[in-house]
């Protein structure tokens, strides 16, 4: 079938009318679909969201009634809130602690020339890739006080057994194990990388002054290797503030309410017990939480740099 | 070389490679305590102490393709992961290069608080949303949730990569003649092809990875694989060995993937996290 000619010159003076287009307004046109898909699925979202914070309702009763700012006064007196913000501070502050700490100091044993380090390399990649519901709930297995591996590991060498995530107690530190060792190797990858990329220059000179290992490593390694920590920091705190899969598969915030952290808190407040207005308000609360920690350690990072 | 310090230095090796092999031990004992787990019967899981050595069934895995219809939930996910991959990157890829290209910082902000973002906050009016359009256990409702996840991090990886392209090939590409879309689909995506390929693959992985959205937005059609494992503790008895063999299943194809690109992988999240 042929097209008659003067159609065809039609469709080509269309075509490189857009291509022109394109040509002359790029910084427009590019980003254009990807700005406009997030503004749907990202922008409109968190303003529904930040809109039901401010309401009354239940889901499926109703709709949503404007009640002003009498959720977020509603929180303060409630004591789950109180509950969730310190189990979140608890198993934050020790995850994201011992993840940078362990993190950097495997990093550094792991920071020279030896045969096998591809193995490692491709051993850490592991925990990073995996699941997590499906290694949490193997996590669950292995933590089972009375049948579970890691009891019978630690009787077998003489030590006691734990009650792990059976006993309010050590709920929590059972939790922050499971996410050290998920999150641990990743931090371990990405310092070791910006080891590798460090100046060799301040070592040398390090050397000829008669600085020991100890001091090297405070004085040069420290200092140079901060931004890096405190992006690596940052990388984590972003899904560890709101960790959700491994608390929920292993404990679902039990035993009773021992290690529901505040965003756990707010799933379970919109869709166990349909509470959509409250749960929004309880979210804006996470997300405030998410951003404050996220600008101080940007501001750390900053001036990490300029030095 | 004296003997003596040949001795020692022989010797401060076999220590490094003992701390080495105890570092190594946490990741490999979980991955072989999953596979073992999959590979026992009920009854030896249950068994105290721990069996270590057990003659291996792969009855289990037989039973969570027949008796689960695993199949069909690896295929969702697939399918979800997919989408969602390919979509962020035609949407992600143009994005990108002109955020590099121009300094866009302000489409920077959009992406970082997307990320910073609860997931539930997006769940709640997103379940709201497609209930209304009758849009629950959807493929369409699964790939939409999943690009929040996935379109902010492909533009964030792939902004340092565009970045290393150098400005003079393109304008080289516009002088012979080429249109603004030729010199970025032949000139500069080839040059971020290791870039591409880290994104779409920690796109992917994130995507088959996400349980949150698929454990409400999902239902019997549309259930992704983590979900299905985790139904596993929902029915009341708690099927260890199906876990094993179900988990094994769901993790083995992400660490293969993150496997063969361990390196990009690494180096991807590493000028991530070093951007301003």
């Amino acid at each position: 079938m042929r097209t008659a000619p003067d159609e065809t010159t039609r469709m080509k003076t269309v075509a490189n009318k857009i291509s022109s287009f394109v040509d002359r307004r790029q910084a427009l046109v590019y980003p254009a679909p990807a700005v406009i898909a997030l503004f749907l699925i990202v922008v409109i979202p968190i303003g529904y969201n930040l809109y039901l914070a401010f309401t009354k309702w239940t889901i499926g009763l109703g709709d949503p009634r404007f009640i002003g700012i009498d959720n977020f006064i509603e929180l303060f007196w409630d004591e789950r809130v109180l509950n969730g913000l310190k189990v979140m501070i608890y198993f934050s502050g020790l995850s994201l602690t011992l993840e940078l700490v362990l993190g950097l100091l495997i990093a550094l044993y792991f920071h020279r020339e030896f045969r096998g380090s591809e193995i490692v390399q491709a051993i850490y990649i592991f925990p990073f890739a995996a699941t997590p519901v499906a290694v949490a709930l193997i996590w669950r297995i292995m933590l089972n006080p009375e049948i579970g591996v890691l009891n019978y590991l630690l009787t077998s060498i003489g030590l006691p057994g734990s009650l792990w995530i059976s006993s309010a107690a050590t709920v929590i530190p059972a939790l922050v194990m499971v996410d050290v060792w998920k999150w641990t190797p990743m931090i371990t990858l990405i310092v070791l990388a910006g080891l590798k990329s460090l100046p060799n220059d301040p070592y040398e000179a390090a050397r000829i002054d008669g600085a020991n290992t100890l001091q090297i490593f405070w004085y040069i390694t420290l200092p140079l290797i901060r931004p890096v920590l405190i992006a690596a920091l940052m990388l984590r705190s972003l899904d560890n503030l709101k960790e959700f899969d491994i608390i929920y598969t292993i404990t679902q915030g039990g035993p009773g309410i021992a290690s529901e952290t505040l965003y756990l808190y707010s799933y379970n407040v919109a869709f166990s017990f349909f509470k959509a207005g409250y749960g929004s308000a309880l979210m804006v609360v996470v997300f405030l939480i998410v951003l404050v920690f996220n600008v101080v350690m940007n501001r750390m990072r900053l001036s990490a740099q300029d030095i | 070389m004296s003997n003596g310090s040949r001795i020692a230095k022989r010797i401060r090796s076999t220590l490094f490679y003992i701390g080495a092999l105890a570092l190594c031990l946490p990741p490999v004992f979980v991955f072989v305590w999953m596979i073992l787990t999959g590979l026992k019967t009920g009854v030896q899981n249950i068994s105290y102490p721990p069996q270590f050595i057990f003659s291996p069934t792969l009855e289990n895995f037989r039973a969570v393709f027949a008796q689960y219809n695993f199949f069909k939930y690896l295929m969702n996910s697939l399918i979800v992961a997919g989408l969602a991959t390919g979509l962020s990157l035609l949407l992600g890829l143009p994005a990108a290069y002109s955020i590099a290209k121009y300094r866009q910082g302000r489409i920077g902000i959009l992406i970082l608080v997307a990320r910073m973002t609860p997931f539930v906050s997006y769940l709640l009016p997103w379940y709201i949303i497609f209930r209304y359009l009758d849009l629950i256990d959807t493929y369409t409702a699964l790939t939409i949730t999943h690009l929040i996840i996935t379109l902010p991090m492909v533009i964030w990886l792939m902004i340092s990569f565009f970045e290393s392209v150098p400005a003079e090939l393109e304008d080289a590409a516009m002088i012979d003649g080429c249109s603004s879309l030729q010199s970025f689909r032949i000139i500069v995506l080839p040059l971020v092809r290791n870039g591409i390929a880290t994104s779409a693959i920690i796109s992917f992985i994130f995507s088959w990875n996400q349980f949150l959205f698929s454990l409400i937005l999902s239902g019997p059609k549309t259930k992704t694989v983590p979900v299905a494992v985790y139904n596993f503790i929902s029915y009341g008895k708690i099927d260890w060995a199906g876990i094993g063999a179900a988990a094994t299943l769901i993790v083995l194809p992400v660490s293969i993937f993150a496997f063969f690109v361990r390196k990009s992988i690494v180096q991807g999240l590493t000028m991530g996290a070093l951007k301003d």
